[in-house]
């Protein structure tokens, strides 16, 4: 590496990727090969940067410019201004929304400096496919010092007081589940990996795996000589397929390195790790159903106890953590648990990832303390709300956490204050809605979404979602009646109380916490038979104001219904029973002269 | 409809015999076999079945419970639309209904050409270009429903 005097570093996370960003490596190839500089300059295809919103990225060392929504196109001028000439390319510089000034470097850029990166240390800094560069940013000295220094007790102590809790969402201390897994006796035992990050709008586990893999590789490592055991699983979800060829890769060098195999650095500790697909169910982030998807059964839960620690995989004592809880591991063995201990709030140590999406101005992945506000996150971090707009909720904890309104925005992140606020921390996704969002839907979209994912074992959460999704039916179509409100609530507490598994269990958060922040929403449904956002689609009626439309006939052209009609030059009108409210002709309409209400 | 060809059975086989155990390996016998047809129809569930000494029933029952498993063939143009939550507070759902009205048909079904299908997909993760469609492995990003008809066009022919 140190033969290079410079390092373009290019994001080769899904996101940049879908825009193309191999396109941009092989120009920058093919213009630093004409420049005949490929000696000096190396370029890098890393992970994910996190600040998606503007990928394509592309950044440069030593002097740590980063430039974004790089095209394939302007590889050309990078290598021959910045690179030749040393002269940054301003037009292709972040700017910033508030000055209106071009930044260069990104920890100047707001929406980096709140952030402290640890679990996602490596992502965007390495070549997620060279384990050299892993072990040149420390990679594979935690597992060195635990195996020549560390008596496996040793390493839980560490773990424990650090204070780590579960990253996939149930926030359980982790050092305790390893002590757990660690007691029981078998020849036999197992260190799964759940990267099965099913939560939609979440994707911090692959983007651990897409840009550090070895990481949790080291980690699984470290757990598996902790608690005793020298099979590690990852179950990996099959829709990610870069993920798995990253990990894959990983696992395969490691083994080379005599990282994973037999007698690890000569310690005569064993640990290999194998991939199990998972194929697309969201019950199977739930750890026994996750076991059982792993035994090639259908992925359904089954009561705890007994838990995995005791009997898992196969029976044997299984221990399961999810990717981003992993990915901490390391850090915390080498810098240890007093300083690990010094970032969070009192009960929850460390950092959170959160994939920081919807109406909001800068998409992507995050990392902050716990204890940090929602209102840095949303406003600070996140550059605000889409287009000017006002905020209104934000969803955590995915379809089985609530909504946090605007006067829970100064509350400090942790696990314990969300879950007071009838939310959670869930995986990490963080959907941000704003005035234009109808909260009933929002709860009808998630209730969808958890009926289509129950596994049908347990009554209450197969049939009860159901029905609250049929009665959120009702009302966003204008059938409600006031009775239905008091019916949502009763069955969701029942639900609530008697589901099997976590699923089940809070499905119906989504509808109480809306319910509650919201009801007034409801009500307008339910008596008005209006959706105050806009967007129930059958709540709606689609207008034309005779004054502002010109006749330019843009909308009559992309009606799929042929419902508008009129002469040219003169306004036009809409037929509300040919009308199927699509809202093709709104987007159409330069004039604004089409309006629903 | 495409039909079902004794070597893409003899490949199965060959991948089913080539494993030390079959202990526990029913799901990635599947994704294997969903690679070679494309989908999983009762044929395919019995051979596999029969294979691994398990009933149909069994087979049958892990097939419909993971979505990622179909048993009725995709289009030649498999078009995917992200049902995220980003995508959706992003106005996926408007992106869907144009193509289910382009193409006349619903999500899950493939057009009487079998040149598309529509699926709904649970995010790809990509939602800093939300809403995304997928078109095969190819992504477009921050669609609207006007482009709908030009990203078809692509695909005619």
């Amino acid at each position: 590496m140190s033969n290079y005097s410079m390092h373009i570093l290019v994001c080769g996370g899904t996101g940049c990727k879908s825009a193309n960003s191999d396109k941009i490596i092989e120009n920058l190839e093919k213009h630093l090969a004409a420049q005949n500089m490929t000696d000096q300059v190396q370029i890098l295809k890393t992970g994910c940067f996190g600040f998606c919103e503007k990928g394509p990225i592309v950044k440069i060392l030593p002097d740590n410019t980063f430039y974004v929504q790089v095209q394939p196109e302007d590889a050309q001028e990078l290598i021959e201004e910045h690179i030749v000439k040393g002269r940054k390319v301003e037009r292709l510089l972040y700017e910033d929304p508030e000055t209106n000034k071009r930044i260069s470097d990104s920890q100047k850029m707001d929406f980096y400096k709140k952030q402290i990166r640890i679990a996602l240390r490596n992502c965007g800094v390495i070549d997620p496919d060279n384990l050299d560069e892993y072990i040149a940013r420390d990679g594979y000295q935690a597992i060195g010092k635990v195996l020549t220094s560390m008596t496996p007790k040793e390493v839980i102590e560490v773990i424990k007081a650090s204070g780590l809790r579960g990253r996939g969402g149930g926030g359980f201390p982790t050092g305790l589940k390893w002590q757990f897994a660690s007691q029981y006796q078998n020849d036999v035992k197992y260190v799964v990996c759940n990267a099965d990050e099913g939560d939609p709008g979440a994707f911090m586990d692959r983007s651990i795996l897409e840009g550090d893999p070895h990481s949790v590789v080291e980690a699984m490592t470290i757990c598996g000589y902790a608690i005793g055991a020298s099979n590690g699983r990852v179950y990996i979800r099959a829709e990610y397929p870069l993920a798995i060829k990253r990990l894959q890769k990983a696992i395969d060098d490691a083994r080379e390195y005599g990282l994973l195999g037999n007698d690890i650095l000569g310690s005569g500790f064993n640990f290999d790790i194998k991939l199990t697909y998972g194929a697309g169910a969201f019950v199977c982030g739930e750890e026994t159903s996750l076991i059982h998807s792993m035994e090639g059964e259908r992925g359904e839960p089954t009561t705890k106890p007994p838990f995995p620690a005791e009997s898992g995989f196969w029976g044997k004592p299984t221990n399961v953590n999810n990717v981003e809880t992993f990915a901490n591991v390391p850090v915390i063995i080498l810098k240890g648990s007093d300083w690990f201990t010094k970032i969070g709030t009192e009960k929850s140590k460390g950092t959170k990832v959160f994939a920081l999406a919807g109406a909001i101005n800068n998409v992507g992945l995050i990392e902050v303390p716990m204890g940090t506000t929602l209102r840095e996150v949303i406003y600070d971090i996140g550059g605000g709300i889409k287009g000017g707009k006002k905020f209104k909720a934000v969803q955590t904890g995915g379809p089985s956490g609530g909504c946090l309104t605007e006067k829970d925005l100064d509350t400090p992140i942790d696990f314990d204050n969300l879950l007071a606020k009838g939310s959670m921390m869930g995986s990490g996704g963080m959907i941000v809605m704003s005035e234009d969002d109808c909260m009933v839907a929002m709860a009808k979209f998630y209730l969808e979404f958890s009926v289509e994912e129950s596994c049908g074992k347990c009554t209450p959460c197969r049939v009860g979602t159901r029905r609250l999704l049929e009665i959120l039916e009702l009302i966003t179509s204008g059938k409600g009646k006031m009775e239905h409100i008091d019916e949502l609530k009763r069955l969701c507490r029942v639900i609530k109380d008697t589901a099997l598994c976590g699923l089940g269990q809070a499905a119906p958060n989504p509808v109480l916490s809306t319910l509650e922040a919201f009801e007034d929403e409801y009500i307008a449904h339910i008596v008005d038979k209006r959706c105050p956002a806009g967007q129930c689609k059958d709540l709606l009626k689609y207008y034309i104001l005779p004054d502002k439309c010109i006749g330019c006939t843009a909308c009559t052209r992309v009606c799929p219904t042929q419902a508008i009609t009129g002469e040219r030059k003169k306004p036009h009108v809409i037929d509300v029973e040919k009308c199927i409210k699509c809202g093709a002709c709104i987007e159409k309409c330069r004039f604004g002269a089409i309006v629903k209400k | 409809m495409a039909e079902l060809k004794n070597e893409q059975f003899n490949e199965l086989e060959q991948f089913i015999d080539s494993m030390s155990s079959t202990k526990g390996e029913l799901i990635r016998v599947l994704h294997k076999a969903q690679e070679i047809f494309g989908y999983l129809p009762k044929e395919v569930q019995k051979f596999v079945a029969k294979k691994l000494h398990v009933s149909t029933a069994k087979v049958f029952g892990v097939v419909s419970f993971y979505s990622f498993f179909t048993m009725t063939p995709r289009g030649e143009h498999n078009i995917a639309i992200c049902l995220g939550t980003a995508c959706y507070v992003r106005g996926a759902e408007k992106v869907l209904d144009a193509f289910k009205r382009e193409l006349n048909i619903n999500t899950g079904e493939t057009t009487k050409d079998g040149k598309f299908s529509i699926t709904g997909v649970r995010c790809v993760g990509a939602c800093g270009l939300a809403p995304v469609v997928m078109v095969g492995e190819k992504v477009y990003g921050r669609v609207t429903p006007d482009m709908v008809k030009d990203i078809l066009e692509e695909y005619k022919d």
